[in-house]
């Protein structure tokens, strides 16, 4: 990313001078350039390297490195070794678009992937559609398959959240109770829990009888709890970032040692937190969701193994290098299996040059289940190309003695809803 | 008549520079011109009048929903979305002008942070409206302007705001209404004294302020297709503070050079280091120890007083 610092070519060249080579270089060089094929593949890499994301990006980037590393010594795309050019994009959807051009432009990357974060991911894709370069996305954010976003955007490393949310729902009225308390924070990633676990709850014949929204600037949340129904059956908590101690701890106090609801939360809330932190011992025999189980369980699959031993994870889900550094788990396996997707559809699509991005994204469009394998450590996914949004097993965890055992997994279909978009009808 | 010759040269160099830069920084180039007319007018009010607001997101953002949401829900094709924006923005700092002129000095930062607060938990409050922090997707640049490529009109978009802007700005500096701006920031009594109305001069400027920040919030969302209640966090209340301070407060041109500046600086710090805010924090520091007034102040102070 420090080949082309500002100004050097055209100060030192006359203003014609340049022009031409402004012309040449937007025109004919990259013809020329991937023309010859054994050229590594470069992929761009939109990392939350720093702000309210960068728990995530550590993991994220550790993820894709190992990924990488598989890839290549497994002989690259199409034979071509493969580059990942990492770019911190501050968790500001406006970084996020400018990272975008940059990796597209300045960096020449086929392809670029890796982003979480709703807010940077609907702030960039409409310039990756503009630069017309695939933008493969690991957010589990709705906005994908809802049709918000373009044909250039695809999510096939990981299940949305509303497939989340619903697939979990008849788990829950059966086992945990049919009244339900939300608690969630108040913009649009608690929406998409509101409403879609809403919606589920009541095709099962439950009830959400209270929905209590945090407004995300509060630092404790005891006025909150009184609101919590004395009826309430499930409580059901997604909360982000550091508050969710405070929020553990306060329920904690809230019940005392007396009689609490049932406890369900999304593992969101405790992604890189340790859940054997001191204050979180009220999570003890409460369930959560996970998109993949942090714990390795004692089924654990071969490709369990070696993805875990690959990203450098321990049995507890910790660094082997540091068994305080939690990873995040649930989602950062979404850069592995999107690496391994993309490589599946570059070689599809006899991907050459950016000339063939198009080909590219009609290669994943095409696809539609991935086995499980080294490949896909998370699980067997089913891809639906008209919404670009793949669909997965998701397992819910009880916290045991600190750990999270595993006690269900849902069926692939269970999540899955109506098309609200066809991409494929959109032109590039 | 130099004057003149210097700011129409500056017009010129950029679009040449629009011409041969590489896609990349042709598009940086567009971007840093559209957050320069922020700057520009954060400069009025702060370089000019001694409004030292930590608010002005709120007109941004102001802008920014202003164009944003008549595109969404009103079917407002893209120019007259522009123009509700900058009415937006303008209208925006009318009314937190009249509540919060009433203060000076330390207590005019926290009203005017306030208010900006304020309107971020707003857009959060009226997610179902405003995408809250998800945001809005917009139609893009593609079709701006018939038979040029999206690029193209963005570029021509960016390049004609800017050039406007920047003429507007020197014109009114240079003009009967600027001394009287200049006049509040060295001695408001004195010119209370001979005659002033400090209020109506001060809300004038801000209102000007205002708008220029609302048509750069407006052409930013329009231009790049995306609106989100990010663009009124605190954030870009203090950006267009520091790219006034590094380049130059009450230079007219000083809010295009630290706008740049500041853009590559955290570009290429980006490419080295996580940590880029340290590189703006010693910048900044290292411009308050040896050039105070900024890039441009400095300059003028030193070696070019005509500069405007």
């Amino acid at each position: 990313m420090t080949k082309h610092l500002i100004g050097h070519a055209p100060s030192r060249r006359s203003v014609l001078k340049g022009m031409g080579a402004g012309l040449v270089a937007a025109s004919a060089f990259p013809g020329y350039t991937w023309a010859q094929s054994s050229a590594p593949i470069k992929l761009g890499f939109q990392l939350h390297r720093t702000g309210i994301g960068a728990a995530y990006g550590r993991w994220y980037e550790r993820t894709a490195q190992a990924a990488l590393k598989v890839l290549n010594d497994g002989g690259g795309i199409n034979g071509r070794p493969v580059e990942i050019v990492f770019e911190d994009d501050a968790t500001d959807p406006k970084r996020g678009a400018e990272v975008v051009e940059k990796l597209a432009s300045q960096a020449g990357c086929d392809a670029i992937f890796g982003p979480l974060f709703s807010h940077v991911v609907i702030g960039s894709a409409p310039r990756a559609g503009e630069l017309k370069i695939p933008y493969l996305v690991c957010s589990e954010g709705y906005h994908v398959a809802s049709g918000m976003l373009n044909r250039w955007t695809l999510q096939p490393g990981i299940t949305d959240v509303r497939a989340q949310v619903s697939s979990m729902a008849p788990w829950v009225m059966q086992n945990l109770g049919k009244k339900v308390t939300m608690v969630y924070p108040d913009y649009a990633f608690g929406y998409d829990h509101r409403d879609f676990f809403t919606e589920a709850v009541k095709a099962q014949g439950g009830e959400v009888i209270a929905q209590i929204a945090i407004p995300p600037t509060e630092t404790s949340f005891t006025r909150y709890l009184p609101q919590i129904p004395a009826e309430t059956e499930v409580l059901y908590h997604v909360m982000v970032g550091p508050a969710v101690l405070t929020f553990v701890k306060e329920l904690g106090d809230f019940y005392g040692s007396g009689a609490r609801p049932q406890i369900f939360g999304f593992i969101d809330s405790l992604e890189a937190v340790d859940t054997a932190t001191p204050g979180l011992e009220f999570l003890e025999g409460t369930h959560f969701w996970e998109g993949h189980n942090r714990v390795k369980q004692a089924d654990a699959s071969e490709a369990e193994t070696f993805y875990r031993a690959a990203v450098g994870v321990d049995d507890n889900g910790a660094s082997v290098s540091d068994a305080k550094d939690v990873s995040t788990y649930a989602h950062m396996f979404s850069c592995w299996e999107t690496l391994f997707i993309i490589k599946q559809g570059m070689e599809a699509a006899g991907y050459q040059g950016p000339a063939d991005r198009q080909k590219f994204v009609e290669a994943i469009e095409a696809m539609t289940a991935f086995e499980a394998g080294n490949d896909h450590p998370q699980g067997a996914k089913m891809f639906n190309g008209k919404t670009h949004q793949v669909f997965g097993h998701q397992f819910i965890s009880k916290v045991e003695g600190g750990k999270l055992i595993r006690v269900h997994q849902t069926a692939i279909e269970d999540g899955m809803y109506p098309d609200a978009v066809d991409y494929t009808t959109q032109s590039f | 008549m130099k004057v003149w010759i210097l700011h129409v040269a500056v017009l010129l160099a950029l679009l040449v520079l629009l011409l041969v830069l590489p896609a990349y920084h042709a598009t940086n180039l567009a971007r840093i011109m559209v957050l320069a007319v922020f700057a520009i007018g954060y400069n009025l009010a702060f370089g000019y009048t001694g409004l030292l607001s930590l608010g002005h997101a709120l007109f941004f953002a102001a802008g920014v929903y202003g164009a944003a949401l008549p595109v969404t829900y009103l079917g407002f094709a893209q120019l007259p979305a522009l123009i509700a924006g900058l009415v937006a923005g303008a209208v925006m700092a009318g009314l937190t002008g009249l509540l919060a002129l009433r203060t000076a000095g330390v207590s005019f930062m926290i009203v005017t942070l306030m208010f900006a607060q304020a309107g971020y938990l707003s857009l959060l409050y009226f997610g179902e409206v405003t995408g809250g922090d998800e945001g809005l997707v917009l139609p893009g640049a593609a079709g701006l302007i018939p038979g040029l490529s999206a690029d193209a009109a963005r570029t021509t978009i960016a390049y004609g705001l800017f050039a406007l802007a920047l003429i507007a700005s020197l014109l009114l500096v240079r003009g009967r209404f600027g001394r009287t701006m200049v006049a509040m920031r060295e001695n408001e009594e004195r010119s209370r004294m001979l005659g002033y109305n400090p209020f109506a001069v001060k809300l004038a400027a801000l209102v000007l302020s205002g708008l220029f920040a609302g048509a750069s919030g407006a052409a930013y969302a329009l231009l790049f297709g995306y609106a989100g209640a990010s663009f009124a966090t605190i954030q870009y209340s203090i950006l267009p503070m520091l790219w006034v301070l590094m380049g130059g407060a009450g230079t007219v041109l000083g809010p295009l050079i630290g706008t740049a500046a500041m853009f590559y600086l955290v570009d290429i710090a980006g490419s080295y280091t996580t940590a880029t805010l340290l590189f703006v924090g010693v910048a900044l520091v290292l411009l308050i120890l040896f050039a105070p007034r900024g890039i441009l102040g400095t300059i003028r102070e030193r070696w070019l007083p005509w500069l405007p």
